[in-house]
Protein backbone atom coordinates (compact mmCIF):
# COMPACT_ATOMS: atom_id res chain seq x y z
CA UNK A 1 0.00 0.00 0.00
CA UNK A 2 1.57 2.81 -1.25
CA UNK A 3 0.26 6.38 -1.92
CA UNK A 4 -3.08 7.05 -3.08
CA UNK A 5 -4.28 3.34 -3.15
CA UNK A 6 -7.45 4.33 -3.71
CA UNK A 7 -6.75 5.30 -7.47
CA UNK A 8 -5.56 1.94 -8.38
CA UNK A 9 -8.40 -0.25 -9.09
CA UNK A 10 -9.58 -3.46 -6.63
CA UNK A 11 -9.61 -6.09 -9.62
CA UNK A 12 -7.84 -5.88 -13.23
CA UNK A 13 -8.57 -8.62 -15.99
CA UNK A 14 -5.49 -8.17 -18.73
CA UNK A 15 -6.56 -10.32 -21.86
CA UNK A 16 -7.59 -13.11 -19.51
CA UNK A 17 -8.87 -16.45 -21.61
CA UNK A 18 -10.39 -19.57 -19.99
CA UNK A 19 -10.91 -22.08 -21.77
CA UNK A 20 -12.09 -26.21 -20.31
CA UNK A 21 -9.31 -28.61 -20.79
CA UNK A 22 -10.27 -31.17 -23.04
CA UNK A 23 -9.43 -32.03 -26.97
CA UNK A 24 -11.43 -31.23 -29.71
CA UNK A 25 -15.02 -29.73 -29.02
CA UNK A 26 -14.86 -30.55 -25.23
CA UNK A 27 -12.22 -27.60 -25.71
CA UNK A 28 -14.35 -24.93 -25.56
CA UNK A 29 -13.29 -21.79 -25.02
CA UNK A 30 -15.15 -19.98 -22.03
CA UNK A 31 -13.79 -16.31 -22.01
CA UNK A 32 -11.78 -14.50 -25.14
CA UNK A 33 -9.00 -12.11 -24.26
CA UNK A 34 -11.03 -10.62 -21.27
CA UNK A 35 -9.87 -6.75 -20.25
CA UNK A 36 -11.38 -5.37 -17.28
CA UNK A 37 -10.74 -3.01 -14.56
CA UNK A 38 -13.13 -2.86 -11.13
CA UNK A 39 -12.94 0.01 -9.26
CA UNK A 40 -12.62 0.27 -5.23
CA UNK A 41 -16.15 1.18 -3.79
CA UNK A 42 -18.19 0.61 -7.20
CA UNK A 43 -20.87 -1.69 -8.34
CA UNK A 44 -19.50 -3.40 -11.49
CA UNK A 45 -22.58 -5.09 -12.63
CA UNK A 46 -21.52 -8.45 -15.79
CA UNK A 47 -25.05 -8.09 -17.79
CA UNK A 48 -25.48 -10.88 -20.35
CA UNK A 49 -27.48 -13.33 -21.05
CA UNK A 50 -26.79 -17.49 -20.26
CA UNK A 51 -23.74 -18.79 -21.08
CA UNK A 52 -21.73 -15.57 -21.92
CA UNK A 53 -19.57 -15.94 -19.80
CA UNK A 54 -20.49 -14.00 -16.76
CA UNK A 55 -20.14 -16.35 -13.61
CA UNK A 56 -17.09 -17.93 -15.54
CA UNK A 57 -15.89 -14.11 -15.10
CA UNK A 58 -16.86 -14.01 -11.29
CA UNK A 59 -15.04 -17.16 -10.38
CA UNK A 60 -11.93 -16.67 -11.74
CA UNK A 61 -11.65 -13.32 -9.45
CA UNK A 62 -12.02 -16.15 -6.35
CA UNK A 63 -9.51 -18.43 -7.92
CA UNK A 64 -12.94 -21.15 -7.98
CA UNK A 65 -11.08 -20.94 -11.62
CA UNK A 66 -7.78 -20.46 -13.08
CA UNK A 67 -7.00 -18.51 -16.34
CA UNK A 68 -5.96 -20.58 -18.67
CA UNK A 69 -4.32 -17.32 -20.27
CA UNK A 70 -3.56 -13.53 -19.45
CA UNK A 71 -3.11 -11.99 -15.93
CA UNK A 72 -5.36 -11.00 -13.45
CA UNK A 73 -4.60 -8.68 -10.59
CA UNK A 74 -6.02 -8.47 -7.00
CA UNK A 75 -5.38 -5.63 -5.08
CA UNK A 76 -2.48 -5.12 -7.64
CA UNK A 77 -1.06 -8.62 -7.02
CA UNK A 78 -1.48 -10.92 -9.77
CA UNK A 79 -3.73 -13.74 -8.37
CA UNK A 80 -1.75 -16.78 -8.14
CA UNK A 81 0.73 -14.84 -6.18
CA UNK A 82 -2.07 -14.78 -2.71
CA UNK A 83 -2.82 -17.90 -0.61
CA UNK A 84 -5.96 -18.68 -1.84
CA UNK A 85 -7.37 -19.01 1.03
CA UNK A 86 -6.40 -15.55 2.37
CA UNK A 87 -7.84 -14.26 -1.02
CA UNK A 88 -11.10 -15.79 -0.75
CA UNK A 89 -11.25 -14.69 2.92
CA UNK A 90 -11.09 -11.35 1.86
CA UNK A 91 -14.02 -11.77 -1.03
CA UNK A 92 -17.37 -12.14 0.03
CA UNK A 93 -19.09 -14.69 -2.28
CA UNK A 94 -23.10 -14.37 -2.79
CA UNK A 95 -24.49 -17.44 -4.56
CA UNK A 96 -28.25 -17.27 -6.16
CA UNK A 97 -28.68 -20.76 -4.48
CA UNK A 98 -27.38 -19.49 -1.24
CA UNK A 99 -25.31 -22.20 -0.01
CA UNK A 100 -25.81 -22.21 3.57
CA UNK A 101 -24.88 -25.00 5.69
CA UNK A 102 -27.70 -26.75 6.56
CA UNK A 103 -26.45 -28.15 9.45
CA UNK A 104 -25.45 -24.79 11.35
CA UNK A 105 -27.94 -22.26 12.93
CA UNK A 106 -28.17 -19.14 11.52
CA UNK A 107 -25.13 -18.43 13.92
CA UNK A 108 -23.05 -20.49 13.16
CA UNK A 109 -23.38 -20.09 9.26
CA UNK A 110 -22.78 -16.51 9.29
CA UNK A 111 -19.75 -16.88 12.67
CA UNK A 112 -18.05 -19.82 10.36
CA UNK A 113 -15.08 -17.88 9.05
CA UNK A 114 -14.55 -15.66 12.15
CA UNK A 115 -14.78 -18.80 14.22
CA UNK A 116 -11.95 -20.41 11.81
CA UNK A 117 -9.61 -17.04 12.20
CA UNK A 118 -10.21 -17.72 15.87
CA UNK A 119 -11.70 -14.53 16.74
CA UNK A 120 -13.12 -14.84 20.52
CA UNK A 121 -16.63 -15.89 21.16
CA UNK A 122 -18.15 -13.01 22.26
CA UNK A 123 -17.20 -10.22 19.34
CA UNK A 124 -18.55 -13.71 17.00
CA UNK A 125 -22.14 -13.27 18.77
CA UNK A 126 -21.80 -9.20 18.72
CA UNK A 127 -21.19 -9.46 15.22
CA UNK A 128 -23.53 -11.52 13.85
CA UNK A 129 -26.05 -9.61 15.69
CA UNK A 130 -24.91 -6.36 13.77
CA UNK A 131 -25.06 -8.38 10.24
CA UNK A 132 -28.38 -9.72 11.11
CA UNK A 133 -29.69 -5.85 11.90
CA UNK A 134 -27.58 -4.90 8.52
CA UNK A 135 -29.33 -7.42 6.23
CA UNK A 136 -32.73 -6.46 7.82
CA UNK A 137 -33.28 -9.56 9.96
CA UNK A 138 -34.16 -9.72 13.61
CA UNK A 139 -31.52 -11.31 15.67
CA UNK A 140 -33.67 -13.55 17.35
CA UNK A 141 -33.51 -15.46 13.91
CA UNK A 142 -29.62 -16.23 14.77
CA UNK A 143 -30.66 -19.67 16.65
CA UNK A 144 -32.93 -21.19 13.56
CA UNK A 145 -31.52 -23.63 11.13
CA UNK A 146 -31.96 -22.60 7.45
CA UNK A 147 -34.80 -24.49 6.54
CA UNK A 148 -37.06 -22.28 8.98
CA UNK A 149 -36.49 -19.73 6.85
CA UNK A 150 -38.09 -18.17 4.15
CA UNK A 151 -36.07 -17.74 0.15
CA UNK A 152 -35.42 -14.04 0.72
CA UNK A 153 -34.61 -14.27 4.59
CA UNK A 154 -32.16 -17.19 3.58
CA UNK A 155 -30.42 -15.13 1.02
CA UNK A 156 -30.48 -11.95 3.79
CA UNK A 157 -28.44 -14.64 6.15
CA UNK A 158 -26.24 -15.54 2.58
CA UNK A 159 -25.34 -11.81 2.65
CA UNK A 160 -24.61 -11.33 5.96
CA UNK A 161 -22.38 -14.36 6.25
CA UNK A 162 -20.19 -13.02 3.03
CA UNK A 163 -19.48 -9.98 4.76
CA UNK A 164 -18.91 -11.82 8.06
CA UNK A 165 -15.15 -11.15 8.21
CA UNK A 166 -15.51 -7.43 6.45
CA UNK A 167 -14.14 -8.81 3.40
CA UNK A 168 -13.55 -5.33 1.04
CA UNK A 169 -14.71 -7.07 -1.99
CA UNK A 170 -18.33 -8.64 -2.59
CA UNK A 171 -18.72 -11.08 -5.79
CA UNK A 172 -22.42 -11.50 -6.15
CA UNK A 173 -23.77 -14.40 -8.43
CA UNK A 174 -27.42 -13.73 -9.18
CA UNK A 175 -28.38 -13.71 -6.13
CA UNK A 176 -31.43 -12.08 -6.08
CA UNK A 177 -32.40 -14.31 -9.10
CA UNK A 178 -34.56 -17.08 -7.34
CA UNK A 179 -36.97 -14.45 -5.45
CA UNK A 180 -40.31 -13.47 -5.91
CA UNK A 181 -40.27 -9.92 -7.60
CA UNK A 182 -41.50 -8.23 -4.22
CA UNK A 183 -39.06 -9.91 -2.23
CA UNK A 184 -36.35 -8.97 -5.02
CA UNK A 185 -37.28 -5.15 -5.54
CA UNK A 186 -37.42 -5.55 -1.39
CA UNK A 187 -33.50 -7.08 -1.30
CA UNK A 188 -32.36 -4.64 -4.19
CA UNK A 189 -33.34 -1.37 -2.40
CA UNK A 190 -31.72 -2.96 1.27
CA UNK A 191 -28.38 -3.33 -1.40
CA UNK A 192 -28.46 -0.09 -2.33
CA UNK A 193 -28.72 1.29 1.15
CA UNK A 194 -26.22 -1.33 2.33
CA UNK A 195 -23.56 -0.32 -0.53
CA UNK A 196 -24.06 3.35 0.67
CA UNK A 197 -23.13 2.54 3.89
CA UNK A 198 -20.11 0.06 3.52
CA UNK A 199 -18.77 1.52 0.11
CA UNK A 200 -17.29 -2.59 -1.19
CA UNK A 201 -16.09 -3.33 -4.58
CA UNK A 202 -18.99 -5.65 -5.47
CA UNK A 203 -18.84 -7.54 -8.71
CA UNK A 204 -22.55 -8.45 -9.37
CA UNK A 205 -23.31 -10.76 -12.47
CA UNK A 206 -27.36 -10.51 -13.55
CA UNK A 207 -29.10 -11.37 -16.75
CA UNK A 208 -31.52 -8.67 -15.40
CA UNK A 209 -30.78 -5.21 -17.18
CA UNK A 210 -33.21 -3.22 -14.58
CA UNK A 211 -31.54 -4.57 -11.86
CA UNK A 212 -28.27 -4.06 -13.79
CA UNK A 213 -29.33 -0.20 -14.33
CA UNK A 214 -30.80 0.05 -11.05
CA UNK A 215 -27.64 -1.59 -8.93
CA UNK A 216 -24.89 -0.71 -11.19
CA UNK A 217 -22.03 1.86 -10.84
CA UNK A 218 -20.86 0.78 -13.84
CA UNK A 219 -22.69 -1.88 -16.68
CA UNK A 220 -20.47 -4.35 -17.89
CA UNK A 221 -21.94 -6.07 -21.32
CA UNK A 222 -20.99 -10.13 -22.28
CA UNK A 223 -22.15 -11.62 -25.01
CA UNK A 224 -20.38 -15.26 -26.03
CA UNK A 225 -17.54 -14.86 -23.38
CA UNK A 226 -16.64 -11.64 -24.65
CA UNK A 227 -16.43 -8.09 -22.98
CA UNK A 228 -18.45 -6.06 -25.52
CA UNK A 229 -18.81 -2.80 -23.46
CA UNK A 230 -18.45 -1.21 -20.12
CA UNK A 231 -20.54 1.68 -19.63
CA UNK A 232 -22.57 3.95 -16.95
CA UNK A 233 -26.53 2.61 -17.08
CA UNK A 234 -27.20 6.40 -18.42
CA UNK A 235 -24.16 5.41 -21.42
CA UNK A 236 -26.00 2.23 -21.67
CA UNK A 237 -29.25 3.67 -22.32
CA UNK A 238 -28.47 5.91 -24.56
CA UNK A 239 -26.27 3.78 -26.32
CA UNK A 240 -27.11 2.99 -30.31
CA UNK A 241 -25.21 -0.42 -30.48
CA UNK A 242 -27.07 -2.99 -31.48
CA UNK A 243 -26.43 -5.15 -28.02
CA UNK A 244 -27.66 -2.42 -25.94
CA UNK A 245 -30.47 -2.03 -28.20
CA UNK A 246 -31.65 -5.31 -28.41
CA UNK A 247 -31.63 -5.35 -24.43
CA UNK A 248 -33.82 -2.31 -24.22
CA UNK A 249 -36.31 -3.54 -26.75
CA UNK A 250 -36.45 -7.15 -24.18
CA UNK A 251 -37.02 -4.86 -21.30
CA UNK A 252 -39.11 -2.58 -22.79
CA UNK B 1 -36.15 -81.88 24.26
CA UNK B 2 -37.67 -78.32 22.90
CA UNK B 3 -35.39 -75.19 21.53
CA UNK B 4 -36.25 -73.43 25.02
CA UNK B 5 -34.89 -76.57 27.16
CA UNK B 6 -31.83 -76.99 24.52
CA UNK B 7 -30.57 -72.99 25.58
CA UNK B 8 -31.43 -73.53 29.70
CA UNK B 9 -29.43 -76.31 29.64
CA UNK B 10 -26.72 -74.84 27.38
CA UNK B 11 -27.23 -71.15 28.33
CA UNK B 12 -23.00 -70.93 29.09
CA UNK B 13 -22.26 -72.33 25.46
CA UNK B 14 -24.75 -69.96 24.10
CA UNK B 15 -23.81 -66.96 25.75
CA UNK B 16 -19.99 -68.33 24.86
CA UNK B 17 -20.70 -68.66 21.05
CA UNK B 18 -22.74 -65.21 21.02
CA UNK B 19 -19.95 -63.05 22.68
CA UNK B 20 -18.24 -65.16 19.82
CA UNK B 21 -20.26 -64.02 17.43
CA UNK B 22 -20.41 -60.38 18.56
CA UNK B 23 -16.81 -60.35 18.73
CA UNK B 24 -15.77 -61.60 15.32
CA UNK B 25 -18.90 -58.98 13.95
CA UNK B 26 -17.62 -55.96 15.84
CA UNK B 27 -13.74 -56.53 15.33
CA UNK B 28 -14.56 -56.53 11.45
CA UNK B 29 -17.06 -53.57 11.51
CA UNK B 30 -14.42 -51.55 13.29
CA UNK B 31 -12.16 -52.88 11.09
CA UNK B 32 -13.86 -51.65 7.72
CA UNK B 33 -15.18 -48.52 8.99
CA UNK B 34 -11.23 -47.46 9.78
CA UNK B 35 -10.23 -48.67 6.43
CA UNK B 36 -13.57 -47.83 4.28
CA UNK B 37 -14.73 -44.26 5.26
CA UNK B 38 -11.03 -42.93 4.46
CA UNK B 39 -10.86 -44.95 1.24
CA UNK B 40 -14.36 -43.43 0.69
CA UNK B 41 -13.10 -39.71 1.32
CA UNK B 42 -10.01 -40.43 -0.73
CA UNK B 43 -11.91 -41.45 -4.08
CA UNK B 44 -13.97 -38.01 -3.59
CA UNK B 45 -10.30 -36.29 -3.57
CA UNK B 46 -8.48 -38.17 -6.37
CA UNK B 47 -11.24 -39.52 -8.92
CA UNK B 48 -8.68 -41.70 -10.94
CA UNK B 49 -8.69 -43.78 -7.92
CA UNK B 50 -12.18 -44.38 -7.74
CA UNK B 51 -12.79 -46.55 -10.36
CA UNK B 52 -9.50 -49.06 -9.14
CA UNK B 53 -10.70 -48.75 -5.74
CA UNK B 54 -14.63 -49.46 -6.27
CA UNK B 55 -13.99 -52.04 -8.34
CA UNK B 56 -11.55 -53.82 -5.77
CA UNK B 57 -13.94 -53.93 -3.23
CA UNK B 58 -16.60 -54.88 -5.52
CA UNK B 59 -14.64 -58.12 -6.79
CA UNK B 60 -14.16 -58.96 -3.54
CA UNK B 61 -17.81 -59.23 -2.79
CA UNK B 62 -17.85 -61.95 -5.46
CA UNK B 63 -15.82 -64.15 -4.03
CA UNK B 64 -18.13 -67.03 -1.96
CA UNK B 65 -17.67 -66.61 1.35
CA UNK B 66 -16.53 -70.28 1.78
CA UNK B 67 -13.53 -69.87 -0.69
CA UNK B 68 -12.17 -65.89 0.67
CA UNK B 69 -11.63 -67.98 4.38
CA UNK B 70 -9.23 -70.42 2.50
CA UNK B 71 -7.72 -67.81 0.16
CA UNK B 72 -6.69 -66.46 3.25
CA UNK B 73 -5.44 -69.71 4.94
CA UNK B 74 -1.65 -69.41 3.95
CA UNK B 75 -1.55 -65.62 4.94
CA UNK B 76 1.14 -65.24 7.32
CA UNK B 77 0.05 -63.95 10.74
CA UNK B 78 -3.41 -64.07 9.55
CA UNK B 79 -3.41 -67.65 8.71
CA UNK B 80 -2.49 -69.24 12.11
CA UNK B 81 -6.15 -68.64 13.82
CA UNK B 82 -9.29 -68.87 12.46
CA UNK B 83 -11.17 -66.01 14.20
CA UNK B 84 -8.42 -63.58 12.79
CA UNK B 85 -9.39 -65.20 9.08
CA UNK B 86 -12.73 -65.13 9.95
CA UNK B 87 -12.69 -61.11 11.29
CA UNK B 88 -10.47 -60.22 7.89
CA UNK B 89 -12.51 -61.73 5.51
CA UNK B 90 -15.68 -60.50 7.70
CA UNK B 91 -14.24 -57.31 6.80
CA UNK B 92 -12.97 -57.15 3.32
CA UNK B 93 -16.77 -57.52 2.94
CA UNK B 94 -18.21 -54.95 4.69
CA UNK B 95 -15.49 -52.92 2.39
CA UNK B 96 -17.91 -52.08 -0.47
CA UNK B 97 -20.88 -50.60 1.26
CA UNK B 98 -18.58 -48.20 3.74
CA UNK B 99 -16.23 -47.04 0.90
CA UNK B 100 -19.64 -46.39 -1.36
CA UNK B 101 -21.96 -44.70 0.82
CA UNK B 102 -18.92 -42.83 2.21
CA UNK B 103 -18.51 -41.81 -1.51
CA UNK B 104 -21.67 -40.95 -2.34
CA UNK B 105 -22.93 -39.34 0.72
CA UNK B 106 -19.82 -36.69 0.36
CA UNK B 107 -20.87 -36.48 -3.75
CA UNK B 108 -24.61 -35.78 -2.57
CA UNK B 109 -23.58 -32.63 -0.61
CA UNK B 110 -25.39 -30.05 -2.33
CA UNK B 111 -23.17 -28.45 -5.25
CA UNK B 112 -24.20 -24.44 -3.56
CA UNK B 113 -22.84 -25.62 0.00
CA UNK B 114 -19.90 -27.34 -1.09
CA UNK B 115 -19.18 -23.99 -3.80
CA UNK B 116 -20.26 -21.35 -1.09
CA UNK B 117 -17.66 -23.00 1.38
CA UNK B 118 -15.23 -23.19 -0.88
CA UNK B 119 -15.73 -19.40 -1.75
CA UNK B 120 -15.49 -18.57 1.34
CA UNK B 121 -12.28 -19.37 1.85
CA UNK B 122 -12.63 -22.81 4.18
CA UNK B 123 -9.76 -25.17 3.54
CA UNK B 124 -9.86 -28.48 2.03
CA UNK B 125 -9.48 -29.75 5.31
CA UNK B 126 -12.48 -27.78 6.98
CA UNK B 127 -14.62 -28.26 3.97
CA UNK B 128 -14.27 -32.09 4.58
CA UNK B 129 -14.58 -32.29 8.59
CA UNK B 130 -17.12 -29.40 9.35
CA UNK B 131 -19.32 -29.45 6.63
CA UNK B 132 -19.15 -32.65 3.99
CA UNK B 133 -18.65 -35.33 6.55
CA UNK B 134 -21.71 -34.42 8.92
CA UNK B 135 -23.65 -34.01 6.21
CA UNK B 136 -22.84 -36.98 4.78
CA UNK B 137 -23.40 -39.11 8.05
CA UNK B 138 -26.70 -40.49 7.93
CA UNK B 139 -25.63 -42.02 4.60
CA UNK B 140 -22.42 -43.39 5.71
CA UNK B 141 -24.25 -44.97 9.06
CA UNK B 142 -26.47 -46.16 6.38
CA UNK B 143 -23.64 -47.80 5.10
CA UNK B 144 -22.30 -49.51 8.23
CA UNK B 145 -25.43 -50.36 8.99
CA UNK B 146 -25.82 -52.76 5.70
CA UNK B 147 -22.48 -54.12 6.47
CA UNK B 148 -23.44 -54.96 10.02
CA UNK B 149 -26.43 -56.84 9.08
CA UNK B 150 -24.84 -58.67 6.01
CA UNK B 151 -21.40 -59.65 8.61
CA UNK B 152 -24.32 -61.19 11.36
CA UNK B 153 -25.39 -63.80 8.71
CA UNK B 154 -22.10 -64.18 7.02
CA UNK B 155 -20.29 -64.66 10.41
CA UNK B 156 -22.35 -68.18 11.23
CA UNK B 157 -20.28 -69.29 7.78
CA UNK B 158 -17.13 -68.42 9.97
CA UNK B 159 -17.77 -71.60 12.46
CA UNK B 160 -16.86 -73.84 9.21
CA UNK B 161 -13.17 -72.80 9.40
CA UNK B 162 -13.43 -73.29 13.21
CA UNK B 163 -13.34 -69.35 13.80
CA UNK B 164 -16.90 -70.07 16.83
CA UNK B 165 -19.53 -68.02 16.79
CA UNK B 166 -22.97 -68.95 16.58
CA UNK B 167 -22.57 -70.80 13.18
CA UNK B 168 -21.18 -73.69 15.41
CA UNK B 169 -24.85 -74.95 16.38
CA UNK B 170 -25.71 -74.38 12.93
CA UNK B 171 -23.47 -76.56 11.54
CA UNK B 172 -23.71 -79.00 14.40
CA UNK B 173 -27.57 -79.38 13.65
CA UNK B 174 -26.61 -79.47 10.01
CA UNK B 175 -24.60 -82.72 11.17
CA UNK B 176 -26.99 -84.16 13.86
CA UNK B 177 -29.98 -83.55 11.60
CA UNK B 178 -31.52 -81.75 14.41
CA UNK B 179 -33.35 -78.57 14.05
CA UNK B 180 -33.55 -77.19 17.49
CA UNK B 181 -29.61 -77.09 17.30
CA UNK B 182 -29.81 -74.98 14.23
CA UNK B 183 -32.21 -72.91 15.63
CA UNK B 184 -30.12 -71.99 18.55
CA UNK B 185 -27.92 -70.69 16.76
CA UNK B 186 -30.56 -68.82 13.86
CA UNK B 187 -32.42 -67.48 16.26
CA UNK B 188 -29.28 -65.66 18.59
CA UNK B 189 -27.98 -64.35 15.03
CA UNK B 190 -31.52 -63.11 14.11
CA UNK B 191 -31.77 -61.40 17.18
CA UNK B 192 -28.29 -59.89 16.80
CA UNK B 193 -29.19 -58.88 13.20
CA UNK B 194 -32.45 -57.09 14.26
CA UNK B 195 -31.16 -55.31 16.84
CA UNK B 196 -28.06 -53.70 14.92
CA UNK B 197 -30.04 -53.23 12.23
CA UNK B 198 -32.80 -50.87 14.62
CA UNK B 199 -29.83 -49.43 16.86
CA UNK B 200 -27.37 -48.28 13.88
CA UNK B 201 -31.21 -47.27 12.06
CA UNK B 202 -32.14 -45.00 15.06
CA UNK B 203 -28.53 -43.25 14.58
CA UNK B 204 -28.78 -42.79 11.17
CA UNK B 205 -31.80 -41.11 11.63
CA UNK B 206 -30.38 -38.98 14.70
CA UNK B 207 -27.54 -37.47 12.44
CA UNK B 208 -28.85 -37.13 9.25
CA UNK B 209 -29.44 -33.38 8.79
CA UNK B 210 -32.68 -32.66 8.51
Amino acid sequence: MTDAPDSRPAIEFRNVSYRLHGNGDAARVLLHDLNLEVRRGETLVLLGRSGSGKTTTLKLINRLLTPSKGELRVDSRPIHEWDVIRLRRMIGYVIQDVGLFPHFTVERNIGLVPKIEKWPTPRISKRVGELLQLVGLDPEIASRYPRELSGGQRQRVGVARALAADPPILLMDEPFGALDPITRAELQREFLNLQKRLRKTVVFVTHDLREALLLGTRIALMEAGRMIAVQTPEQFLASAEPLPCAYRDAFE
Amino acid sequence: MNLYQFMLQNHTEVLELTLEHLWLVGISTILAVLIGIPLGILITRYPALNKPVLGGANIIQTIPSLALFGFLLPAPWIGERADRIAILALALYALLPMIRNTYVGIKGVDRAVIEAGRGMGLTDRQLLFQVELPLALGVIIAGVRVATVISVGLATIAAAIGAGGLGEYIFRGLAMVNNQVILAGAIPAAVMALLADLSLGWLEKRLSPN
